[in-house]
């Protein structure tokens, strides 16, 4: 390969009809993705949905069963990972233990012929900070150190496409937060296409201009990260970003501006244009934090979605907010952040409150959730105990 | 195992207290004990023998203790060509089973991962011919390799060989031998390399734009350098000093005598003690540089 084919920016990358089977499974069941030039784009799933063999299709590590893959307009399905303008940022890192950090970021540039490799690879360290351990061996660095050099290691190229592969998953809190913030440094600074994958919604969501979200090996919903996140079309995307509560019944009311459900005799509304379906039975969902909490019935308002009275459950204080679970008959159980704006909370356990919401903030899901919730598990113990039960019932009767 | 000589684990231990170093030492006095009477003593042993005198009007195989350095000057001169010899076969066989065993551990180590069943058989299958006495197999290539045999008169028959040439006899016959009895030997070291080899990093290396061949010279090779120099080492060192393979009661001829035969001719027949004893610290010798220089170049303290 020679010198010239360095990207002077990134390119776009199409994936058109991929589909993957290994014996026994399929992994990718007919994605289609366009992420253009240049932009930061996270796929986000939990482990197993396809996310990680996406990447490594796109790397060539692995062969897709059908589909075609485009880099920058040009076919490169069926060539081999060296001959590919990409580069991935692994989990694993995988420094090469027998060359010095040095040699590690000079690999890429060495079998490329690149003219005078070890001044680009000093340049490429000194981006992530980490000139002064250039003699060093890989196993001699630090977790978020090794983290630096694989990222230096595949930036000193100028690929096209930088894949990152989960990079930060074995870093702690802290520097995760610090690397995540480089890492968009980074992107900004050379322009490259960044695809990222993880199953942190936190991370894709603070990193990445667009995030898709994958599960069984399909995408869910793609997106700027707050329409994702104000927006949800699916259950999972609503449960899998961030905490959502929803409500499931017949349509009662159908105008051209707004869409409700009955909802244990209660009517909750949603604006037409943020519902998925008008008809049938339907799926009403509203973020924990766009609830407000009552002690005394609020009054009726056509603007407002009123449930009402529930007892409040459970009181959890986290300093910038407190998180109320409020059973509400016939509506389930109900999450409401509240920011602290008065010293300590507001209601407590045995409380009979109402709960509210603007009908703006509320979105109509295309699907209806699970019985149990795949993700409810972050709500509390008495839940996760009951799916237990409910799952450990369903097992005896098989 | 060859292993713990290279590793570079230089653990400095902190100045430890004088009653746990007494204990340390009291539980190496037997390996001392043992070393001291059954390696150091027949190296003294050895050497005072290869500086011995015949004795003046002695008998055959008599000699008395000297300083009779002109023994060394004696047998270099004699026996130059089997020392040379020696150690050219033994590079043979180490290269020629270096070749054959990569692949093969490559195959059993890597490759075959995803079935445990086969990777488990395969090793028993290289392992299986130390069931049999190597003298026994030796003498079987031999039976297989000589001028009667299926083997080779199929060979003549097809005039892939001369009507008059031998196989068994000619170096070509000891340094098969040589590669057939230390396979294993080499294999095994390679295998316990590979089977850890990460692949991880070999995709890394493909995904740095290194073909599959410059993955295999830039990555794989150095870090199955453990394996490759303990492999050579446990083949070239016994390679060199081996006496069965190149004896005309094997796969030898008179010409193809290598320093372990010579030794036991002294030895056992011609009762010459002296250059015995001085053509094994010859050989001694020359593998301790040879193993020295080649452990230094090929750095593989850094891998272990």
């Amino acid at each position: 390969m020679a010198a010239s084919q360095f990207a002077d920016s990134g390119a776009d990358l199409t994936l058109v009809g991929i589909q993957k089977r290994f014996p026994g499974f399929t992994a990718i069941e007919d994605l289609n993705l366009e992420i253009p030039a240049g932009s930061f784009f996270a796929l986000l799933g939990p482990s197993g949905c396809g996310k990680t063999t996406t990447l490594r299709l796109v790397a060539g590590l692995e062969e897709p069963t059908a589909g075609r893959i485009l880099i920058g307009g040009k076919d490169v399905t069926s060539t081999k990972p060296h001959q590919r303008p990409v580069n991935t940022v692994f989990q694993s890192y995988a420094l090469f233990p027998h060359m010095t950090i040095l040699e590690n970021v000079a690999f890429g540039l060495r079998r490329r012929k690149v003219s005078d490799p070890v001044n680009r690879a000093h340049e490429a360290l000194r981006l992530v900070e980490l000139d002064h351990l250039a003699a060093r061996k890989p196993q001699q660095l630090s977790g978020g150190q090794q983290q630096r050099v694989a990222l230096a290691r595949a930036i000193v190229n100028r690929p096209a496409l930088l894949l990152l592969d989960e990079p930060l998953g074995a870093l702690d809190l802290k520097l995760r937060r610090q690397m995540q913030l480089e890492l968009k440094t980074i992107q900004e600074e050379v322009g490259l296409t960044f695809l990222h994958v993880t199953h942190d919604q936190e991370e894709a969501m603070t990193m990445a201009d667009t995030v898709a979200v994958m599960n069984k090996g399909q995408i869910e919903q793609m997106g700027a990260p707050e329409a994702l996140y104000e927006l949800p079309h699916t259950a999972f995307v609503a449960n899998f970003l961030g905490q959502s509560n929803l409500f499931t019944g017949e349509v009662v009311e159908s105008t051209s501006a707004v869409v409700a459900v009955d909802v244990a005799g209660i009517r909750v509304a949603v604006p037409v244009a943020r519902a998925q379906r008008h008809a049938g039975a339907v799926t009403v969902g509203v973020r924990p934090e766009k609830l407000a909490i009552h002690r005394d019935a609020p009054p009726a308002d056509s603007g407002t979605n009123v449930l009402g009275p529930g007892r409040v459950i459970d009181v959890s204080f986290s300093g910038v907010s407190t998180q109320y679970l409020v059973a509400i008959p016939g509506a389930g159980t109900i999450v409401v952040f509240s920011q602290n704006r008065e010293f300590g909370p507001i209601s407590h356990v045995g409380d009979d409150v109402w709960i509210s919401w603007n009908v703006e903030h509320s979105f109509g899901l295309a699907d209806v959730p699970d019985e149990v919730q795949r993700f409810a598990g972050d709500t509390d113990t008495k839940s996760i105990a009951a799916q237990r039960r409910e799952a450990l019932i369903a097992e005896l009767e098989d | 195992m060859a292993f713990a000589a290279f590793s570079s684990t230089s653990v400095v231990a902190e100045p430890a207290p004088r009653k746990k170093s007494r204990i340390a030492l009291f539980l190496l006095l037997p390996g001392i004990l043992y070393l001291v009477l059954f390696f150091l003593t027949p190296l003294v042993s050895l050497v005072l023998t290869s500086l011995q005198a015949p004795r003046e009007f002695g008998d055959i195989g008599q000699y008395d203790y000297a300083f009779n350095w002109q023994n060394y000057v004696q047998v270099v001169d004699a026996y130059w060509p089997h020392i040379l010899r020696s150690f050219g076969y033994a590079l043979a066989a180490t290269v020629f089973a270096l070749a054959f065993s990569y692949p093969l551990a490559y195959f059993i180590g890597v490759k075959a991962r995803r079935w445990p069943l086969l990777q488990s058989l395969m090793l028993v299958l290289v392992i299986a011919p130390f069931f049999i006495s190597f003298l026994l197999r030796t003498l079987a290539w031999k039976q297989l390799l000589s001028d009667e045999s299926f083997v080779i008169t199929s060979l003549k028959a097809l005039s892939l060989m001369a009507p008059d040439a031998h196989f068994t006899g000619t170096p070509a016959a000891v340094i098969f031998g040589l590669t057939y009895n230390f396979i294993p030997f080499m294999t095994l070291p390679l295998f316990t390399t590979l089977e850890r080899l990460d692949t991880r990093y070999l995709e890394a290396g493909s995904d740095l734009y290194a073909s599959p061949f410059q993955v295999f010279r830039k990555v794989t090779i150095p870090l199955s350098m453990p394996g490759i120099v303990a492999g050579t080492l446990l083949t070239f060192i016994p390679a060199a000093g081996d006496y069965v393979n190149a004896s005309r009661d094997f796969l030898g001829g008179a010409d193809t005598q290598m320093i372990g035969n010579v030794i036991e001719a002294n030895f056992l027949v011609l009762q010459n003690y002296p250059a015995a004893a001085a053509l094994s610290i010859i050989l001694m010798a020359v593998i301790l540089v040879i193993v020295g220089v080649y452990v230094k170049r090929s750095g593989t303290e850094e891998l272990l």
